[in-house]
């Protein structure tokens, strides 16, 4: 077990990135049931609008001061666009089948992919995004580039604010209300406070899809400041993952999204670096296999625990 | 619904296989379309086959420029007097269904007498048995992989042309693959090598024709490994190779992802250099990667900046302004596209001036014996379809570009 520090290191990392993104399917789902499959394309809006406040700078602008700028850039256009999406895409669909919102969300993840293709310049193929000069640091006998601190900073601290926003803000109440069944509230026979749970639903919908985009956009500044790229395409891919990783720690759970993040990257890293070194399996190791291995897992978790690492019970609707 | 999870699950594989393939090809080329102007004038097409958009769409618009630019210079020239070329050039998204679809496309055009493309080997498997059928040429600048001439048994020396149509201006893996070990064990000086391929046809082959350059010659392989060609984060592997030990790093497969793992490999202290073939010799691949300088690319041809067959192909390509550039097979594909021409030129000599019934059949025989000079270098095809010109270049980032370091022809 060689080289085990770093690769725990490894999975961790890329884990967090896994993550941030998964609490954007997390908290969309918990609130609408709705599984958002643009949101990966959130994600990527978020790094190319970091990166046209990067190219907008002027040259030779310290990254370390640019950063917050980028950062502000990528949440600006990742939440103006998840807004729109949200308002023109998503609302008018509120009370048809779950079928169609979730087509439509498969639809948006395409156009949104193709339309960054189009028109973003020279989008086409991968585009530089900066990074961190300067040699990589050594943490407890593990190699840790520059940009990979970012996202180890990042990660907690936007988990942590999503968490106290939903559990103590006037907002978050109304989020957590709304995900609790709505329609028994209609039941209740008071039309009033049918009007206001309306209200609330879709002001709190609203917030919820624009905080989590602007955390998907945390993200792709970290993917960007780690790859040194950004591309069309990278949402599809890593919203898979961030996607599994939600139902993983148990969807509708912001700490569970993060823990099956971290759960899937180190996984991954243990089942590229170890699984060859068992005797007799050194077929199903490497890098081909990572996947292969993640998802075993996940049904094992599955199996043992439906509601996902960290989910509740829920009583199930009819 | 108590399996909610297993369902969600469901549907994400789903969803993900219906995102996969609904990104179906597309095409905003504009090129090529120069008017039958006299009346008189025959106008034949040219079909074109390349990615045009994703992550190889730099190495694909290269290749779509430098086609329209042989067919803009042989009708400005009037090379075959009497007929007029066009470019059709479709998009594969280096996909080898779309590549399929495009050749099934291309064929049921009447006026289509030979294509040029694919630029990846596992599509052209997908497009040769189409061109076989309906009997037209498809001449690739960009395949490298020897089964697609020679069949799969060419290690044991048992070669045997699979297509009689198709053709190549590129020289194969064995060849590339081989170049590389040679160069790896004798001028890098490298001992071990820690070799990684892509699972994708080109990079398996070339992966594996360098691994056995480089024992036969006395090296020794520190460990294998394979990636997922869309898989940017190889931090995981990185860290075996690390402990492998290994003098040089070997990648089998294209820059979009060879750039990362480059940079990730040097992130955490490896000091051995990354090599790999032609689908990492490319400008984005530097670009991409801020510890890209001391890594080495193998690529056929000599350069073409180096040729003095080649000035007129760059001063054409500067002079007709295209917005990229023509990348690693610009040249190639030139060639490949002027030799389409040089054996409709050969029939229509024979046959009066004029275009003669069955065109797309005997271009396919006037293949076989064309000979001229192009961008290259000498073009002519051998028995199996191959080129006949094994030329191959290293080269080494020096300064944020690519530096030639030594070019040889390689005899198997």
């Amino acid at each position: 077990m060689h080289e085990l520090p770093q690769q725990l290191a490894n999975g961790l990392i890329l884990g967090a990135m896994y993550g941030l993104i998964a609490i954007g399917y997390t908290m969309v789902y918990g609130i609408v049931q709705l599984i958002n499959f643009a949101h990966g394309e959130i994600f990527m809006v978020g790094g190319f609008g970091a990166l046209t406040v990067h190219l907008a700078l002027p040259d030779g602008t310290a990254l370390l001061l640019a950063l917050p700028l980028m950062i502000l850039g990528g949440i600006a256009a990742a939440v103006a666009i998840a807004v729109a999406a949200e308002r023109f895409a998503y609302r008018p669909l509120r009370g048809a089948p779950r079928l169609a919102p979730l087509i439509t969300a498969i639809g948006l993840s395409i156009a949104l992919q193709q339309a960054v293709w189009k028109w973003y310049p020279d989008a086409k193929k991968a585009r530089v995004f900066p990074q961190f000069k300067g040699e990589s640091l050594k943490i407890l006998g593990a190699t840790v580039q520059r940009g990979e601190v970012f996202l180890l900073i990042a990660a907690p601290l936007c988990m942590l604010a999503l968490g106290l926003f939903v559990a103590r803000t006037r907002t978050g109440r109304g989020m957590q209300a709304t995900a609790q069944d709505p329609d028994t509230a209609k039941l209740m026979g008071i039309n009033t406070d049918r009007i206001i749970v309306i209200a609330f639903a879709i002001g709190a919908t609203f917030a919820a899809v624009a905080a989590v985009a602007a955390v998907a956009a945390v993200a792709a500044v970290a993917h960007g400041l780690k790859y040194g790229q950004v591309d069309f395409r990278m949402g599809f891919i890593t919203g898979l993952k961030a996607f599994t990783a939600a139902v993983l720690g148990g969807i509708g759970n912001i700490y569970g999204a993060m823990l099956g993040g971290v759960v899937l990257g180190v996984a991954e890293a243990l089942a590229t670096g170890y699984i060859e070194e068992i005797p007799g399996m050194s077929q199903f190791g490497g890098g081909s296999w990572k996947d292969v291995w993640a998802f075993v897992l996940l049904i094992l978790v599955l199996l043992l625990r439906p509601q996902g690492l960290l989910g509740e019970r829920v009583a199930d609707r009819a | 619904m108590r399996h909610r999870p297993l369902l969600l699950l469901t549907t994400a594989l789903t969803a993900g296989a219906l995102t996969l393939s609904a990104c179906g090809s597309r095409d905003d080329d504009k090129g090529g379309d120069n008017g039958d102007t006299g009346g008189k004038k025959t106008t034949v097409v040219i079909g074109l086959d390349a990615p045009l958009t994703g992550d190889l769409s730099a190495l694909g618009q290269g290749i779509k420029n430098s086609a329209h630019l042989a067919v803009t210079n042989a009708n400005k020239s009037n090379e075959v007097p009497g007929v007029t070329f066009e470019l059709s050039a479709l998009d594969d998204q280096a996909q080898p269904t779309s590549g399929q679809q495009n050749a099934t496309k291309l064929a049921g055009d009447k006026k289509v007498v030979g294509i040029v493309g694919p630029l990846n080997s596992s599509v052209a498997q997908s497009m040769q048995q189409v061109a076989q059928s309906n009997t037209v040429a498809l001449i690739s600048p960009a395949n490298t992989t020897p089964d697609l001439t020679q069949g799969k048994d060419w290690k044991q020396d048992r070669r045997k042309r699979q297509f009689s149509t198709y053709f190549r201006t590129a020289t194969t893996d064995e060849v590339q693959g081989a170049f590389g070990g040679k160069y790896a064990h004798d001028q890098i000086k490298a001992k071990t090598a820690y070799v990684i391929d892509d699972q994708k046809t080109y990079g398996v082959g070339l992966a594996a024709a360098f691994s056995t350059q480089f024992t036969s010659l006395g090296g020794k392989i520190a460990g294998t490994e394979h990636v997922n060609p869309e898989d940017r984060d190889f931090k995981a592997i990185v860290s075996k190779a690390k402990s492998s030990g290994a003098d040089l790093v070997f990648y089998g497969g294209e820059y979009p992802a060879a750039a990362p793992l480059s940079q990730q490999l040097k992130e955490s202290g490896v000091k051995a250099p990354l090599m790999g073939g032609d689908g990492m010799y490319s400008a984005d691949y530097i670009k991409l990667n801020k510890k890209s300088a001391g890594d080495y690319a193998t690529s056929v041809g000599k350069p073409v900046e180096q040729l003095d067959s080649a000035k007129k192909f760059i001063d054409d390509y500067k002079a007709a302004g295209y917005k990229d550039r023509y990348e690693a097979y610009g040249g190639s594909t030139y060639d490949a596209t002027w030799a389409i021409i040089q054996a409709v030129k050969a029939i229509v000599a024979d046959n009066g001036g004029k275009l003669p019934d069955g065109a797309r059949a005997k271009v396919v025989e006037a293949l076989n014996k064309v000979k001229f000079d192009g961008v290259t270098g000498t073009v002519s095809f051998d028995k199996y379809g191959d080129t006949t010109n094994t030329m191959i270049t290293a080269y080494q980032v020096d300064g944020n570009v690519w530096k030639a370091r030594h070019s040889a022809e390689f005899k198997r």
